[in-house]
């Protein structure tokens, strides 16, 4: 995601004068007419009778009380309440006073207004503390002069501004007029990590009240006069496209408004990096209700065709590329038997050191294992939906999406509009996982809204969402080691690939730990979309690197975190290559954390353990999974984790985030599972697609940071893809057997029955 | 309770397909209000609650009762609405989210407060719904029983231990 970051620049602490005045600068008008309760955190604030914008990020009322605006999109991963947690920080305020908001989405005045990488904390840390920091200093620099004092006598603490000199205070309420029309400051000091009083103490979700009261907040609670409901029927299948449809029996049944087709984007059509989508033409049926228009879409009767193999033109931030799309209706059979031919032919070389084809001539010991794991569904809680109001005048947006600046940009060029004439608001996600980095949906909404003369809310059904695409990839990876008669690792060989990506981190560990090592991949065409699914590629590829590393230690009679640690040591006293992209001693850190905190010398009797450690997304995360028998089934009774994220801006939020993740790894490695029969899904809806549930969730699940001052790194994704490394270790020390399929509830031979 | 290697999924007793398709005026007792809709008696209350009536805290899952983002309370039993229709509800009192405490209030809400449940939020409004008729009826359930009662509802951001917590915190409290 590199490409859509540009360096922090100046411009988001400049004043914005078009959004300046008081009042809302975002307006949830809906909030205000239909909330059928008033409970928020706003009504537990005493509101100010003006506000002052210092900034962007920071408008502060006539009473002290300041509103931080969020600028990322909320999908759960805790951004609405850290992010202002950081601003708060430099400005020195109490948390007390602080409303948190989400901002408007405004390439002008923010950057990177996008939910995914785990990057939203790390690439804003800096902005962020400035944002603060230069508020701060305005406010400051107001005192000095109603005080006419230097502004280096003053100091600020919890919102009041001292000199102590004269003995003059005042709080920031008192200044924030002034401070509005201060110059904003080129240099300014960002606090020291040990005087942090907000960040890394834990502070509760900002929105958490709303949630438990059911205020509207998502996509699909969206409220605006006038609005009618839209769905979409897509083909059945990959690999058809839409024929004809008849929708006689459709127009005339009650609440119809109108039935007609729509193209999201031509086969000719430049897409962008997220313009992913195998169903551009679509019907829409647009009606009053929601259950009126899912009863029309029963009745809708379409005919669909074989798609043509089609090229398409990718422009991935700036970079052209060309698409080939296979004709032809896949199976997961036929996903399968090509996988296993192509793993059993040399790869295209990722990267090679040493000799490894001698070495593994030449060893006293060599292993090989094979794993795969099926396609995943995101399965986001909130089925995709957004609204579009479109007019003469502008395109208005409002809905759930992790890359509003790509719908924006996709959408000017679609309807040929300015972005300028595109307003997008971003709602609370109710999930999100790389599924809403992908906004089809929203292009999809506009064009229907313009159609149709009248705004709508395009609502997919859960069988719409499940079916659509999107897919974490299927990858099948082979793995060899080899080991001298001491038993030392002299060569490693990973070769890996997929439908239609390759998992392969060709410069992640054990690469630089190995003096022959042998990275290869291959990628076999598709016409099933694919996604970036929590953490992509790495959350196959830990789980079964880790899990081979086990067998590895194992035959080489080492304890798997001794042998682990061994390797990394090896990396950093004399490693191997150049391109590692790993720290060693931060993968070592955690694994040591990981140790400690499991009390892994000492297992418990009954209880059997996998450990597993993995770096991602600037990140380090290790589990140690505790197994129980309960009579023939395995039952996961804890994890233990460690991670190493640099600093922890709001710990127990950051535990939660960890939880979650351990949670999902073990849901999707026991059950997540999307296949295909003639290019059909085989699932499109929670009866037959298990999704893990309470009584399926470990009974304990302990957090542990490891304390440093390293600038922030992300959290969302790194804990997840170990956890399928672990559980596989756990199982293999419970039932003496090597899990290597995905999922794993129905590895052959069943475990049970 | 095991990780289920065999596929376990939520029975649920009142699942059937609508067939009447007429409008009606229907009187019903939500959140201690009358209310008036005039739709097809086969409306799931889902759609009444979401679209006729403003009441958007009770959310839109899977739509076949297998999910429980849905679930309100049916003369204080946890009901999936998705899948009950406006005509089966006759006389019988809906609790919605937004009617289970004046003021955010209710035990279960103030321990999901306590505890930081959310992720997303989106499931949550089910969660707490479920919660809080299962303590009505068992105001001290075992670890086995919340993860009986609770295992009709998924949490796709896997919050599942937190909303443990926060029940046995509200079933303490209350």
């Amino acid at each position: 995601m590199d490409q859509i970051d540009k360096h922090i620049g100046r411009r988001a602490f400049i004043r914005n004068t078009g959004l300046a005045g008081g009042g809302l600068i975002i307006g949830f008008s809906w909030l205000n007419s239909c909330k059928p309760k008033n409970i928020s955190t706003e009504q537990a604030l005493e509101m100010p009778k003006e506000w002052f914008e210092i900034n962007a990020y920071i408008k502060i009322g006539d009473n002290g009380v300041a509103t931080i605006f969020c600028p990322n999109p909320e999908f759960g991963q805790g951004v609405m309440t850290a992010m202002p947690m950081i601003v708060a920080e430099e400005l020195d305020i109490s948390w007390k006073d602080v409303l948190v908001k989400q901002a408007p989405f405004n390439t002008e005045l923010y950057e990177r207004q996008f939910t995914g990488g785990s990057q939203g904390i790390r690439r804003s840390w800096e902005g962020l503390r400035m944002a603060g920091a230069t508020a701060k200093q305005m406010l400051k620099q107001a005192a000095a002069e109603a005080w006419q004092v230097p502004v280096s006598g003053i100091t600020v603490s919890d919102g009041v501004l001292s000199h102590e000199a004269t003995g003059k205070t005042a709080g920031f309420g008192e200044m924030a007029a002034a401070a509005s029309n201060m110059e904003v400051p080129e240099n300014v000091e960002t606090k020291a990590v040990k005087d942090f009083k907000i960040v890394s103490h834990s502070k509760k979700n900002v929105e958490g009240k709303q949630i438990v009261t059911g205020e509207p907040m998502f996509g699909l609670d969206y409220q605006y006069e006038g609005t009618l409901i839209a769905m979409v029927e897509h083909p059945p299948a990959f690999g058809l496209k839409l024929k004809s449809f008849d929708d006689s029996e459709v127009r005339n049944m009650p609440g119809i408004v109108d039935v007609f087709q729509i193209n999201t984007y031509d086969d000719n059509f430049v897409r962008n990096f997220f313009d992913t989508n195998a169903f551009p033409d679509l019907v829409a049926i647009v009606g009053k209700t929601t259950w009126e228009v899912m009863n029309a879409k029963k009745k809708l009767k379409a005919e669909w065709e074989p798609i043509t193999e089609k090229k398409l033109t990718f422009d991935r931030f700036g970079s052209i590329s060309e698409v080939t799309v296979p004709s032809g209706l896949e199976s997961t059979k036929k996903h399968d038997e090509l996988m296993e031919k192509m793993a059993s032919q040399p790869g295209e070389i990722a990267r090679k050191d040493g000799d490894p084809e001698s070495a593994f001539k030449n060893a006293a010991k060599v292993l090989e294992r094979s794993y795969s794991c099926p396609f995943l569904a995101h399965n986001c809680m909130e089925p995709m939906n957004f609204f579009a109001h479109v007019t003469e005048e502008g395109i208005k947006l409002a809905g759930p999406s992790q890359a509003p600046s790509i719908i924006e940009s996709t959408l000017a060029s679609r309807l040929d509009v300015p972005a300028e004439k595109i307003e997008i608001e971003m709602t609370r996600m109710g999930g999100g996982f790389g599924r809403r980095a992908y906004g089809h949906y929203a292009i999809e909404a506009a064009l229907i809204s313009k159609q149709a003369k009248a705004p709508i809310k395009l609502v997919y059904s859960r069988e719409d969402d499940m079916t659509f695409g999107i897919y974490r990839p299927s990858y099948q990876a082979t793995y060899r080691a080899a080991l001298d008669e001491n038993n030392n690792l002299i060569a490693f060989h990973v070769k890996s690939g997929g439908v239609p990506e390759s998992p392969l981190f060709a410069n992640r560990f054990p690469a630089g730990a190995v003096d022959n090592y042998l990275a290869e991949q291959w990628v076999i065409n598709s016409n099933i979309t694919i996604g970036a699914f929590r953490a992509p590629r790495s959350n196959f590829t830990a789980g079964v690197e880790q899990a081979f590393l086990d067998e590895v230690a194992e035959a080489a009679g080492k304890d798997p975190i001794d042998f682990r640690l061994e390797l990394l040591k090896r990396v950093k006293e004399n490693p191997v290559g150049e391109e590692n992209d790993y720290d060693p001693d931060r993968i070592a850190g955690v694994l040591k954390l990981v140790k400690e905190k499991s009390n892994w010398a000492q297992t418990p009797p009954g209880v059997h353990r996998g450990v597993s450690a993995y770096f991602c997304h600037n990140s380090y995360a290790a589990h140690v999974v505790d197994v129980v028998m309960d009579g023939d089934q395995p039952r996961v009774e804890k994890v233990t984790c460690a991670i190493d994220c640099g600093i922890v801006i709001n710990p127990d939020a950051a535990s939660l985030m960890a939880e979650g993740a351990i949670v999902d790894g073990i849901g999707n490695a026991m059950y997540g599972n999307m296949s295909f029969t003639d290019g059909k899904p085989d699932h499109s809806n929670f009866d037959t697609y298990k999704m893990i549930r309470q009584n399926e969730a470990p009974k304990e699940i302990e957090v542990h940071f490891v304390q440093n001052e390293i600038d922030p790194t992300g959290l969302g994704e790194p804990p997840f893809p170990p956890v399928f490394g672990a559980l596989a270790n756990a199982l293999y020390k419970a039932t003496g057997r090597r899990f290597t399929k995905q999922p794993f509830s129905t590895d052959k031979p069943p475990l049970v029955g | 309770m095991c990780l289920n290697f065999v596929s376990l999924f939520p029975s649920n007793s009142d699942i059937f397909m609508p067939s009447i398709t007429i409008m009606a005026k229907l009187n019903l007792k939500i959140n201690g209000e009358v209310k008036e809709v005039d739709v097809d008696p086969s409306t799931p209350v889902l759609w009444v609650l979401r679209d006729h009536l403003n009441l958007v805290g009770t959310k839109y899952g899977c739509g076949i009762a297998q999910c429980g983002a849905c679930t309100v309370h049916l003369d204080g039993t946890a009901t999936r609405s998705c899948m009950l229709t406006v005509s089966m509800v006759g006389n019988s009192e809906i609790t919605t989210i937004e009617g289970l405490s004046e003021n955010g209030d209710h035990p279960v809400q103030k321990a999901w407060l306590d505890v930081d449940v959310p992720q997303c939020g989106y499931c949550q409004a089910g969660q707490i719904m479920t919660a809080a008729a299962l303590l009505d009826k068992n105001p001290n359930p075992s670890d086995e029983e919340i993860e009986m009662a609770m295992n009709g509802n998924i949490c796709r951001c896997g919050t599942y231990l937190r909303i443990k917590k926060a029940v046995k915190i509200a079933s303490e409290n209350s």
